[in-house]
């Protein structure tokens, strides 16, 4: 098009106040300058007024040693180890708890969604009830709830419940027996090998389905891939694979897997206080697919199953991710209400920190920016999700 | 929550205009009147507000003290409470004079905050609390137990140390509300819970059944308690430091507000001295004499205090032990008036 259009002789630039392009470079240059010399002064005048009071500042704090012990951690952690790994401990079992919770509290949400949407008059009645009554009590009541359900209800350890052997159930949590051994790394390596297997098979299913019109039962494969990849790792590997039960010695269960009081109660007040607004968002997405879709898709004779599965959800999807990725935000950020029930996230670790260092600036620091990472990184990925699911115009 | 309190308060610190010189709190403390105290939120015996707002407590004695002393009234003084994580940002911004709230004098807080302990009106030691239907009888068999503690504090450095330096196991569940901590100690999520051996006494009395707990003989750690003040500001800090000695000193020579204008008639140089009956004691701090005879007729001697709050006339019960004057074999050995 610039090609065929006469050469346009661009008026030269001049430095006018009369000109937009000006005027708002002006401006934009007088903001920026504000706002930097605003941080700058807020800056300047922190790190004065510390050093006038004699306070330490930096953050060269955080390769000393901690010295208090965490209660649970993914990693291994020890009272001699630096504040750094402490407030690393924090960071991964606000992770743990916030990507378990997210996981399960959509699971919940979008069974619940769907419910409450059911023909049946008792199912969606019961779904909405859950809905109304569990996004209207506050979440901090709700953890005190859970975790006094669980530590005033439970038996102490000594008398835990010991519903089949190698399980104990008390007021120090649930105990499972663990696999030890190398075993763990072959199984493991099966499960990738069986992860990638299905992944390829779903594209050629795919591709297949679409050459030849067949429909390739991708889900009966998948879980045979699952249980044969490992179980085929496990033998290869020559099966050393001990069984380590918890046992009551002294006052408390050693070996095994523990899920502590405090996380059980954190996770299941995160699920079911976030799936109540799950299941509202996906109930929304689904109504906002107008009634012709389904009947089209009935028309042509797909079962209703599958009308939800290939014709509604993906384009509910479209309506149902961006509010979606709110719910997911606010479960990560919710997660910080664990300093009252005594979950060891990277608040309840960071405000001990603060308090044997005493550099509370540092710290609060320290909290922002975690939180800032986990949960831009969080609205990244939904946003890349967001796009590939989005309508594509033809 | 008590995050954002912190958040705030290290806002102030942003926000404040940086100004500093010598005496600057306490020609502000009085041009404006009154004293502002940080005191504990609720500590029986140390700090405490009842239903009308009237504080009672050891510590806050103390600042009734400096009030007393700064103004002759020992009514002119204001009180902050603040919670752990606020005490020293409140103190280090100033929106506190003085803390005066059960805090451990410690090197890291005196070389590393900006504060300055002035002197310990309690000695206490950080111990453990167990149901005595377990069948403790020392924290050694502890190997393995649930702890509950509350953040905040240098316990949980203390209580870790001291498993560590003993070779023992154990897990702790901190949690933040001193209430939830206790509830999941008595519900028997912990085996035992922590603090300051004065705090454990003070929280038995107001269990259910105060006879089914016992605390364990030993002590996890030192914990000198005592007020503090900014640094930066030498008379101030030593008003501080002559309330609590002046105390003391009182006690050892038997002057109690009860009998403080008998006692102005002594012919005991030293009574006469505190009492600002000869000598020009105030003069230094730029008070006139009546200074300590204001202390004691208002808020009474060390003894009084420690009685009245914590003692055994109290709900406390707590025994003089370390706390008794040096001639009665404890640590509070009254600096010399002279």
């Amino acid at each position: 098009m610039a090609k065929n259009s006469p050469p346009s002789k661009a008026p030269r630039r001049r430095l006018s106040w009369n000109d937009p392009g000006t005027r708002s470079l002006i401006y934009q240059v007088l903001i920026l300058g504000i706002v930097g010399f605003g941080v700058w002064f807020l800056v300047s005048n922190t790190l004065h007024n510390l050093a006038v009071r004699n306070i330490s500042t930096g953050f060269g704090f955080l390769n000393r040693e901690a010295g208090f012990a965490i209660g649970e951690s993914v990693i291994g952690y020890s009272p001699a180890d630096t504040y750094g790994r402490a407030i690393w401990v924090g960071i991964l079992n606000t992770l743990r708890v916030s990507i378990v919770g997210i996981i399960v509290a959509t699971l919940l949400g979008t069974l619940l969604g769907v419910a409450r949407l059911s023909k049946n008059w008792l199912v969606s009645r019961v779904a909405g009830a859950y809905v109304e009554v569990m996004r209207n009590i506050p979440l901090l009541l709700q953890l005190f709830f859970w975790y006094a359900i669980i530590t005033e209800i439970m038996p102490g350890p000594r008398q835990a419940l010991n519903p089949m052997p190698g399980v104990f159930i008390s007021n120090r949590g649930l105990k499972l027996p663990t696999l030890q051994g190398d075993g763990l790394d072959w199984i493991l390596g099966g499960l990738a090998v069986a992860i990638v297997a299905i992944v390829l098979l779903g594209h050629w299913g795919k591709k297949r389905q679409e050459a030849t019109g067949r429909i390739f039962p991708l889900g009966r494969w998948a879980a045979g891939l699952i249980i044969i990849f490992p179980v085929a790792g496990w033998l290869l590997g020559g099966a050393p694979l001990a069984l380590e039960l918890p046992e009551l010695k002294g006052f408390n269960f050693t070996g095994g897997l523990t899920l502590t009081p405090e996380f059980a109660a954190l996770l299941a007040g995160l699920i079911i206080y976030t799936s109540a607004f799950v299941a509202e968002v996906v109930r929304s997405g689904i109504q906002a697919v107008s009634q012709g879709q389904w009947e089209a898709a009935a028309a042509i004779g797909l079962p209703r199953s599958r009308v939800l599965r290939l014709v509604i959800l993906p384009q509910a999807l479209r309506v149902i991710v961006p509010p979606m990725t709110s719910q997911y935000l606010n479960l990560t950020k919710n997660s910080s209400l664990a300093v009252a029930i005594g979950y060891p996230d990277i608040v309840s670790v960071v405000n001990t920190t603060l308090n044997q260092t005493g550099q509370a600036i540092e710290g609060i620091l320290i909290i922002m920016a975690a939180y800032l990472t986990v949960s831009l990184s969080i609205s990244v990925f939904m946003n890349w999700y967001n796009k590939r699911i989005a309508l594509v115009e033809r | 929550m008590k995050l954002i309190k912190a958040a705030v308060l290290g806002a102030s610190l942003i926000f404040v205009a940086a100004t500093s010189h010598a005496g600057e709190t306490f020609d502000a403390v009085k041009k404006k009147g009154f004293v502002q105290c940080g005191f504990h939120t609720g500590l029986p015996g140390f700090s405490i507000a009842d239903s009308k707002g009237q504080w009672t407590g050891i510590d806050v004695d103390i600042c009734r003290g400096i009030a007393a002393m700064v103004f002759g009234d020992a009514t002119k003084y204001k009180a902050t409470p603040v919670t752990t994580q606020q005490r020293f940002t409140a103190l280090q911004s100033g929106e506190i004079d003085v803390l005066t709230r059960n805090t451990t004098a410690t090197m890291t807080r005196d070389t590393t905050l900006g504060l300055m302990s002035t002197g310990i009106n309690y000695y206490d030691s950080q111990g453990v609390m167990v149901s005595k239907n377990l069948g403790v009888k020392s924290a050694k068999e502890l190997g393995g137990a649930a702890i509950c503690v509350q953040p905040g504090t240098t316990t949980e450095l203390n209580l870790a140390d001291w498993f560590r330096s003993n070779k023992l196991e154990f897990k702790p569940v901190v949690i933040n509300s001193p209430d939830e901590a206790m509830r999941s100690y008595v519900a028997g999520r912990c085996d035992a819970y922590t603090t300051d051996k004065s705090g454990l006494a003070t929280i038995r009395s107001t269990l259910n059944n105060p006879a089914d707990h016992i605390i364990l003989p030993e002590d996890f750690s030192k914990e000198p308690l005592g007020p503090m003040v900014r640094q930066g500001d030498d008379a101030w800090f030593m008003v501080v430091r002559w309330v609590l000695n002046t105390m003391l000193e009182a006690e050892e020579y038997g002057i109690t507000s009860k009998n403080v204008d008998e006692m102005a008639k002594s012919p005991n140089p030293n009574i006469q001295r505190i009492l600002g009956v000869t000598g020009e004691m105030g003069k230094g701090l730029g008070l006139n004499n009546k200074w300590g005879y204001n202390i004691i007729k208002q808020v009474g001697n060390y003894g009084e205090s420690f009685e009245r709050n914590i003692g055994m006339s109290s709900a406390m019960k707590l025994e003089r032990g370390l706390n008794a004057q040096w001639r009665n074999g404890g640590l509070m050995y009254g600096w010399p008036i002279r």
